[in-house]
């Protein structure tokens, strides 16, 4: 058996107890540790991305008991497209950490490689129940990484954080018990089986338990109304958790994807195309809601939060769209955005760390120190976010705007994309002429300005990735064509997990 | 015995969610507690209940327990007990650093 596709799970679970069990050595050991195994990660995602992009649909067998009734890992393009974009923006915040701030808490470095182990086995698992434990690993490294640093802010926001995320959970284990007693199993290309031939008298119950894991997966992508715990949880936490946390939404749209392409798809009988309905609306609310709180946003790491709320919903209208051109514009638009988020999120740390006691507050300040270098930052970084020509933000957008164009709700997706871009560009305008442009002279910050190359590499090198996925857009969007194909043929992935049977 | 069962995890459901949705940390962890006791004899449940059925291969048994649920709701059991220490530690701390056990850190003291 090929045993590439449990590797990226099991390498950052390693590097994590391997670092635990270094504690003592010195820091810089263990940054180079850490480094060096999210470096090895990526090269493991690069790896398995070329391996799966001739439409090869790589199963490993745990213990080699074949599913239905063992437990299955699955590397398909999509999970390998989720994995790359993951590594990228682990690998730049975390060399924005080793600045400094993994230095406030005891065990940084562990609780990062083990929220990689739980977003890999996410994006690998073919099996429900696998599905919640790797998502309980990641939260409950979230945990410990949302609180890193600590403060009367972050804990309170911490604590709302940590409540709704565990009323989450529950639902999601009464969705599987639902699911697991109607059909008898887990394994997500058996269900999918199960539900294509389903008698009619157990409809309802399989479709309460489907909707149920749908409010489990909104809640984790901040689909309205349940984005509320996100604004305060992702401004308040340390820039580079943040901006790792820019994945972690990504996390619930891959779930949804994933499952209602696959169990729920077109083909499961009385069950097809299961959140259809729901989905575009609320997508396209969640963007509007999103774009008027960066628009409200007093303070420049809130108004990157409600970045990556808005961004929320447009991902996940262009996956609403329920068509090949639409998922294929979102797999575009989904790693563009999450670069994006997690540079404005390092970017508007880097800011207020020059800005003294006004910090990220949106009020005429004191002059910034390296003013022209940040400022030319943040105007790309903008550009990238609102999705301006020539970036491939603007790519982005106008795939999805084409791809929404034979949907009967064109207007309503055209109208919103563009009014909140519009709405995000004089958000941004303000904010950047504000911090740029009109200095209160006279004040000073006070402590002289951190280094400035540590912090602005990181920030260059994300936005680097959204001007190579600009520069090389043919490519990209090829794969992204031919991952929304399988996706929509699933046969591919039930034969490969199933085999004959 | 399948009405009884229903009840309880009702009953404990809705416990659960009226103390989730209080204002203080102490009743919130211990809604959280009950939705996660209501969830574990549900998925318990869902492998039908049977008494005095053994769940593995044995000689001469009439019939079989489903031995998954079993198994799910031991994972289910370990985890919630972990988020359950974690949250009493984070509200804990909440209350040291804000003053008062309010949810939103800002209740009368």
């Amino acid at each position: 058996m090929n045993h590439l596709p449990i590797l990226p799970v099991l390498l950052p679970l390693l590097a994590g107890i391997l670092l635990l069990a270094v504690r003592h050595v010195p820091l810089a050991l263990r940054r180079a540790l850490s480094v060096a195994a999210v470096a090895a990660q990526l090269a493991l995602a690069v790896l398995l991305l070329v391996r799966v992009a001739g439409g090869d649909v790589l199963v490993y067998a745990l213990g080699d008991w074949a599913a239905p009734y063992g437990i299955v890992l699955v590397a398909d393009r999509l999970a390998a497209w989720m994995l790359v974009a993951t590594q990228l923006v682990a690998l730049f915040a975390l060399l924005y950490a080793v600045r400094g701030i993994d230095a406030a808490g005891r065990h940084f470095h562990v609780l990062f490689q083990w929220q990689l182990f739980g977003l890999a086995g996410a994006f690998l698992t073919g099996d429900l129940f696998n599905l919640f434990v790797f998502f309980e690993i990641l939260l409950l490294a979230s945990y410990g990484l949302i609180l890193h640093g600590g403060g009367r802010l972050r804990t309170r926001a911490g604590l709302h954080y940590v409540v709704i995320n565990l009323a989450g959970s529950t639902l999601f284990l009464f969705a599987v018990g639902t699911l697991y007693g109607v059909t008898g199993t887990l394994n997500m290309a058996d269900l999918a089986v199960k539900a294509a031939a389903l008698p009619p008298e157990h409809a309802p119950l399989v479709r309460t338990a489907g909707l149920l894991l749908f409010g489990v997966f909104a809640l984790k992508a901040a689909l309205l109304p349940l984005h509320l715990w996100l604004p305060a949880a992702y401004a308040n936490t340390s820039a580079p958790v943040a901006a790792l946390f820019a994945i972690m939404t990504k996390v619930g749209a891959y779930a949804i994807l994933r499952v209602y392409t696959l169990v729920f798809g077109a083909q499961a009988g009385p069950l097809a195309n299961l959140v259809e309905p729901w989905l575009l609306p609320l997508a396209l609310a969640t963007a509007a809601v999103g774009m008027l709180g960066v628009v409200a946003g007093t303070g420049l790491r809130q108004q990157a939060a409600y970045l990556v709320v808005a961004s929320a919903g447009v991902l996940l209208a262009a996956f609403g769209l329920n068509s090949a051109g639409g998922i294929a514009a979102g797999l575009y638009y989904l790693p563009h955005t999450t670069f994006a988020a997690a540079a404005f999120f390092l970017l508007a740390d880097a800011i207020a760390g020059r800005r003294g006691e006004l910090a990220d507050r949106l009020d005429p300040g004191p002059r910034i120190a390296n003013a022209r270098l940040l400022g030319s930052l943040f105007f790309v970084a903008a550009v990238v976010a609102v999705g301006l020509p020539p970036l491939s933000g603007f790519v982005g957008k106008f795939l999805i705007l084409r791809a929404a164009l034979e949907h009967p709700a064109a207007a309503w997706v055209l109208g919103v994309v563009l009014a909140t871009g519009l709405l995000g560009i004089v958000a941004l305008a303000r904010s950047g002429s504000l911090l740029f442009y009109r200095p209160v002279h006279g004040l000073e910050p006070g402590a002289p300005p951190p280094a400035i190359a540590p912090a602005v590499v990181p920030v260059a090198g994300l936005l680097a990735l959204a001007l190579a996925m600009t520069a090389w857009a043919g490519p990209v969007l090829d794969y992204a064509q031919a991952t929304a194909d399988q996706l929509l043929q699933p046969h591919q992935y039930i034969h490969a997990v199933l085999g004959g049977r | 015995m399948e009405a009884l069962i229903a009840l309880a995890v009702g009953v404990l459901t809705a416990c659960g969610v009226y103390l989730a949705l209080r204002g203080r940390t102490f009743p919130v962890v211990l809604g959280l507690t009950l939705l996660s006791y209501a969830v574990n004899v549900f998925l318990f449940s869902m492998g039908r209940l049977a008494i005095g059925r053994p769940p593995v291969i044995a000689p001469g048994a009439a019939g079989y327990a489903d031995p998954l649920p079993q198994a799910l709701v031991l994972t289910a059991i370990v985890i919630s007990f972990a988020m359950t220490a974690f949250v009493i530690m984070l509200a804990l701390k909440a209350q040291a650093e804000l003053g008062n056990d309010h949810v939103d850190g800002r209740g009368e003291p």
